[in-house]
């Protein structure tokens, strides 16, 4: 937070911003003090922002062509795709969009993983982001349910279908669901209206996240805490604003190429064949940003376990802040756990890897080692590492690294400096 | 750790390596041909999208629909471009059921610009009792429904041959190196002079089948030119924009001592 009282300068600013202090919003946000040290690992906060808005706009435009009906779904994406004016933009945008946002957060996330961004001050920011990220496979499961392509309909019944696994009411909740027996019109319009609303969910927690950002304010490669505001820390405009927009649109350029030059190449090319419940896909595959989710829940032989098994390697992520043990956020001083951060980097590339594949033979032994794997990191190697690991020294602020440091990491992290940024 | 490194990189090494030769097996590699529709500037060989117009309503339109298209797609920019005169007469020579009239009767009338093109059945039951139980899949998006795209479809048209020795097939059921299963219930379609082309083009099965696989490619992306024009000014747009937005950015950050 500015630690100045701003006041505007006109009669008339300053009688509205008495009423709604919209302005002191303004200000705080222009002069917000952001270490000047943040790479371009940093930008993508500002990257998925923009992904939301353009998923937003372009999914209510496409919103107005679509018709949420089993008969009528595929054809009128076909609409959209012929007649629409522009609709083939429209929908490739938002189709390649889903992908894009993936992108960006899997590199938002694994950023936060690598400069332990998730430790305190900042584990409520880092639960809303993974709030975030659930909705957000929520949103786009559903959306890819939409066009009612055989890919559509069969993950559907797919993902449906593990609700049945929970004991006693799985089937009750299963058909509760569907709104029927099977995945039907009933489960495509209310398919609909939740990739509609969800979005809007996904605006307000990021709106919350943004503000549990600003009360301690960014982390940065180093990972230390910094006075704010201080040499070591710039104003959000227009530094770290031109910044942002420089990554976004070298962003934008790897997203123009998708969109106009490969839009279906993150697809399935099933899904162009409108769903039939009476042929099943020889392979049912989901989207590639749900893959290793995907490896995670076949590698269990048993389906609740399985089902259980795939949530917690997300809810896993909720219990971070506690379970890595070490007071060092960065991994630029944590040597051994820099290893195991690639290492885990590895383990979910291959696990997205192997659950594109079919469950059988050596995949699924490879799936399994890495799922067991995944688990391992988070329960056993991070607590571990906290108390073995044998960390290097601290610089004392991000503008005097080269002076050797501190071996006091007390002074470094002391928490009255903290609640002074607070305040 | 720096081994274990080493290992991961060896190990999804020969997952991908133990996956191509995997796959290999599967289906022979796809029939080489140039597609003009590809690369940045990819656009529709406008001459080879007329004629494969006509091989499909002369030969795969006798079983399989195209029903997301409308005549007037025929002379619309960026596909056959029919002129309007043509794609009439084309639309005129096919007859649909209208109405019901002011007396309530339906009624038969010539095709028009904005109908959707006449398809060969009255329904899938139909077309799955005349084709032997299997239904002629509609092919407006064919190209981009399968797998390969255009050059599995062209490899498709010409890949029959007797079925290899050991390989026992139905009554009614081909053999196609490059189908699922290599069980095709489509006799090959195309044959050498099988149609006469208008432009006096020789009909060879290649011919006709990069033809008509040029036309079933605009017809799952009818705006593939616009698309194609379209990006590239917008990365270039962008390109540009990137690089005043970078000079912007060094100016405004040498303002700050130079980062750590």
């Amino acid at each position: 937070m500015s630690d100045h009282e701003y006041t505007p300068s006109s009669k008339f600013g300053k009688w509205f911003n008495d009423r709604l202090p919209l302005l002191t919003l303004a200000n705080h946000l222009t002069d917000y003090p952001t270490p000047k040290n943040l790479n371009y690992w940093w930008t993508f906060g500002g990257i998925l922002t923009f992904c939301l808005i353009t998923q937003i706009v372009t999914g209510l435009v496409l919103a107005m062509h679509y018709i949420a009906h089993a008969d009528m779904a595929f054809s009128s994406v076909e609409h959209i795709m012929r007649d629409v004016n522009y609709g083939w933009l429209l929908r490739y945008v938002h189709a390649n969009g889903a992908s894009m946002f993936f992108l960006a957060v899997y590199i938002h996330i694994f950023r936060s993983l690598f400069y332990g961004s998730y430790k305190s001050p900042r584990e409520i920011i880092w639960i809303l982001g993974i709030i975030i990220y659930l909705l957000m496979m929520a949103a786009a499961f559903m959306g890819y349910v939409l066009p009612w392509g055989q890919m559509s309909f069969w993950g559907a019944t797919v993902i449906t279908n593990l609700f049945s696994a929970i004991p006693l009411v799985g089937e009750s909740i299963t058909t509760w669901l569907w709104g029927g027996y099977s995945v039907d019109n009933p489960t495509l319009t209310r398919f609909f209206t939740l990739h509609y609303l969800i979005p809007f969910l996904i605006l307000g927690l990021v709106v919350l996240h943004i503000w549990a950002l600003h009360v301690p304010g960014n982390n940065n490669p180093v990972g230390i805490d910094i006075k704010k505001p201080s040499k070591d820390t710039v104003p959000f405009h227009p530094y770290i604003v031109i910044k942002d927009a420089f990554a976004l649109l070298m962003f934008c350029i790897v997203f123009a190429l998708f969109v106009f030059y490969q839009p279906n190449i993150l697809g399935h090319a099933d899904n162009y064949i409108e769903a039939d419940p009476l042929v099943t896909p020889a392979h049912i595959v989901p989207e590639w940003y749900l893959l290793p989710f995907y490896a995670i829940l076949r590698s269990v032989p048993d389906k609740l376990m399985g089902v259980v098994a795939m949530l917690s390697a997300i809810l896993i992520l909720a219990a971070l802040p506690w379970l890595d043990t070490s007071k060092v956020r960065s991994a630029v001083f944590r040597p051994l756990f820099r290893q195991f951060y690639w290492i885990l980097v590895a383990d979910v590339l291959i696990l997205g890897y192997v659950g594109a594949m079919p469950a059988e033979g050596l995949y699924l032994l490879i799936a399994r080692v890495a799922t067991a794997y995944y688990f391992a990191h988070f329960l056993i190697i991070l607590p571990v590492l906290g108390w073995k690991e044998k960390t290097t020294p601290l610089p004392l602020s991000i503008t005097e690294p080269v002076l050797g440091g501190s071996p006091n990491l007390a002074a470094a992290r002391s928490d009255d400096k903290i609640e002074k940024s607070i305040k | 750790m720096r081994k274990l490194k080493n290992i991961f990189f060896v190990l999804i090494f020969s997952v991908i390596v133990i996956n191509s030769s995997n796959s290999a097996e599967k289906s022979p590699p796809f029939l080489e041909t140039k597609w003009t529709f590809k690369g940045l500037f990819g656009k529709f060989d406008r001459s080879s999208l007329q004629r494969g117009y006509q091989v499909y309503t002369e030969v795969c339109a006798s079983c399989h629909s195209m029903k997301y298209l409308t005549y007037r797609n025929l002379a619309e920019k960026g596909g056959p471009e029919f002129s309007e005169a043509e794609a009439k007469a084309i639309a005129a020579s096919f007859e649909v059921t209208d109405g019901p009239d002011s007396t309530g009767e339906m009624f038969v009338r010539p095709a028009k610009l904005s109908d959707k093109f006449v398809m060969p059945y009255a329904n899938e039951q139909e077309a799955k009792a005349a084709n032997g139980g299997a239904y002629p899949p509609d092919m407006s998006v064919l190209v981009k429904a399968r797998k390969g795209g255009a050059d599995y479809v062209y490899s498709l048209l010409l890949g029959y041959s007797e079925p290899p020795e050991g390989v026992e097939l139905d009554d009614g059921v081909y053999y196609n190196k490059y189908m699922y299963g290599n069980k095709i219930k489509m006799p090959a379609p195309l044959s050498d002079d099988l149609i006469e082309y208008t432009d006096g083009t020789k009909a060879t099965a290649e011919q006709m089948s990069k033809d008509v696989t040029n036309f079933l490619m605009w017809s799952a992306e009818p705006h593939l030119e616009q698309r194609h024009k379209t990006g590239f000014r917008v990365i270039a747009y962008l390109i540009i924009l990137t690089v005043l937005v970078y000079f912007t950015m060094k100016k405004i950050w040498s303002r700050v001592e130079p980062k750590v």
